[in-house]
């Protein structure tokens, strides 16, 4: 395993995603708040470009009519066939515990740590004032 | 027929047998004083209102050693006795009536025909066998008249179900219909849904069929449609008691179509975010269908396929569709079925689905 950084956090403002390549493998960063979450870019369905999709709510109704939206900005709506798809863990809304997109760790470090190493910081200038977008994979 | 019955229907509860009125006529006396007037000023009890589907010549109809003297086949309660009831020895048979009643224009002569109907099954069929069991016949156009009629009838536990037909005026899952719904998981009544249409719409999607195999092989389409729409409308979500049985349905067109459902509602669940789980998980829950006329496929083999996509020993419930010709002698089962699922056909899964029937064997 190893971490790479991938972003300032500046670079991906709370809401919106970037789509990283690291070893040759495509991730989307995704923040919600001032939480960061990985998901690699292809869905478990039939591999579309999962992270290019929107970021919808959950819609949920516990009786017909009643309509609730809940977790905004959560969840990721594929751009194939639109199975919906939660940021913070890759599980699919329609069958949570067998289709489920590839989740990396994803931590905030201070610029300070990153220059210690030992991190791959291929893509990023790092400087020890910023603070950086890190993932494991 | 001399030749002894075979004993493995003994016990079984019949989820679909026919009593026919021999004649309008025999409704009068059912009537209340209002609409037997109104029907003598019209002269409707010299009218024939068997819906069209059911050709009186066609042998489908009637078996031919099933048939009587005089009347429809099915208007007999003695010969429903012999033919069935002393020699198959079910524990139960549940009566449905399908008649013009319950396609009528007017929503108020569609319910005082309905409860003559009613009436009529109570006094000259329940009240005569203490096997038989009835469906409550409503008028499917009107919630409202319907719920009155359930409420009416709903203290007696010989009433069993709440019949409406797969193609009425207006989808079955829309709101507009709940009223019934609540009225029958209230009181402990699923909904049976039989064959058939108001005819207000063709049975096929594409148009007016010239052929009576077109109209009953579509009506398999009509209940796909019935059923996506009360499993989309959420009506299994408002109303989690509520059990449907779908009646000569047949069944081969059940696992497609649940395939399709659930690999559909993937994509859209947003748009009906009352469905949390798989359509066909509620399904098996909360739907059944009757057996005969039974479109099985040609080998056991293939029938256990069947089985197995459907995915639940639970939904199937056994019936005969006396006096319709279904099957020849006492074969009322498809052959290739294990004791155990027999059992359950027979007698574990009506008990489950009609609770009304533990309350009064
Ligand atoms: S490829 Fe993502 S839902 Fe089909």
């Amino acid at each position: 395993m190893s971490r790479h950084v991938v972003a300032s956090i500046e670079e991906i403002p709370p809401g919106s995603r970037k789509i990283v390549t690291v070893n040759g493998r495509e991730i989307g960063i995704f923040r919600i708040g001032d939480d960061f979450h990985g998901l690699i870019n292809r869905c478990p369905h039939q591999g579309a470009p999962l992270c290019r999709g929107e970021i919808v709510s959950r819609l949920v109704a516990p009786s017909p009519g009643d309509y609730r939206l809940t977790r905004s900005g959560e969840m990721l709506r594929c751009p194939w066939h639109c199975w919906e798809f939660d940021i913070r863990t890759g599980q699919s809304l329609c069958d949570p515990n067998s289709v489920q997109a590839r989740a990396f760790d994803v931590a905030v470090e201070p610029g300070k740590t990153l220059v210690e190493g030992p991190f791959v910081a291929e893509q990023v200038q790092v400087t020890v004032e910023e603070r950086y977008v890190v993932v494991t994979v | 027929m001399n030749r002894p019955a075979s004993d493995h229907l003994t016990g079984a509860i019949d989820c679909d047998i026919h009593p026919a009125l021999p004649a309008t006529r025999v409704l009068l006396p059912h009537f209340d004083p209002y609409w037997r007037e109104h029907v003598l000023r019209r002269g409707l009890e010299r009218e024939n209102f068997e819906p069209s589907s059911y050709p009186a010549n066609a042998p489908i109809n009637g078996r031919p050693d099933w048939h009587l003297p005089s009347g429809p086949p099915g208007s007999s309660l003695p010969a429903l006795q012999a033919h069935l009831l002393d020699r198959l020895r079910p524990a139960h048979a549940i009566c449905n009536v399908v008649h013009g009643a319950q396609v009528m224009l007017s929503e108020d002569l569609s319910a005082a025909f309905c409860r003559a109907i009613n009436n009529w099954i109570k006094a000259e069929w329940l009240d005569r066998d203490p096997r038989l069991r009835a469906s409550i016949v409503v008028p499917p156009h009107s919630a409202e008249l319907a719920v009155e009629e359930i409420e009416r009838l709903a203290p007696d536990p010989r009433f069993v179900q709440v019949l409406l037909l797969a193609m009425t005026e207006v989808p079955l899952g829309r709101r507009q219909n709940w009223p019934i719904y609540k009225a029958a998981s209230q009181h402990g009544l699923p909904i049976g849904i039989h064959a058939g249409s108001s005819f207000r719409h063709p049975p096929s999607a594409l148009g007016w069929p010239s052929y009576y195999l077109e109209d009953y092989v579509s009506q398999a389409q009509g209940f796909q449609a019935a059923l996506n729409s009360l499993v989309s409308e959420g009506v299994f979500v408002k109303f989690p008691d509520l059990k449907v049985v779908l009646i000569e349905s047949g069944v081969t067109w059940l696992p497609a179509s649940l395939w399709r459902l659930d690999k559909t509602w993937r994509g859209v669940r947003a748009e009906v975010p009352w469905l949390e789980e798989q359509p066909t998980e509620t399904v098996r829950r909360h739907v059944r269908l009757t057996l005969q006329p039974f479109d099985a496929p040609p080998t056991e083999q293939q029938l256990h396929t069947l089985l197995e996509q459907l995915g639940s020993d639970r939904m199937l419930l056994f019936s005969s569709d006396y006096p319709h010709w279904h099957f020849d002698g006492d074969e009322a089962l498809p052959s290739g079925l294990s004791a155990e699922l027999i059992r359950k056909i027979c007698v574990e899964n009506p008990l489950e689905t009609y609770p009304r029937l533990k309350e009064t064997s």
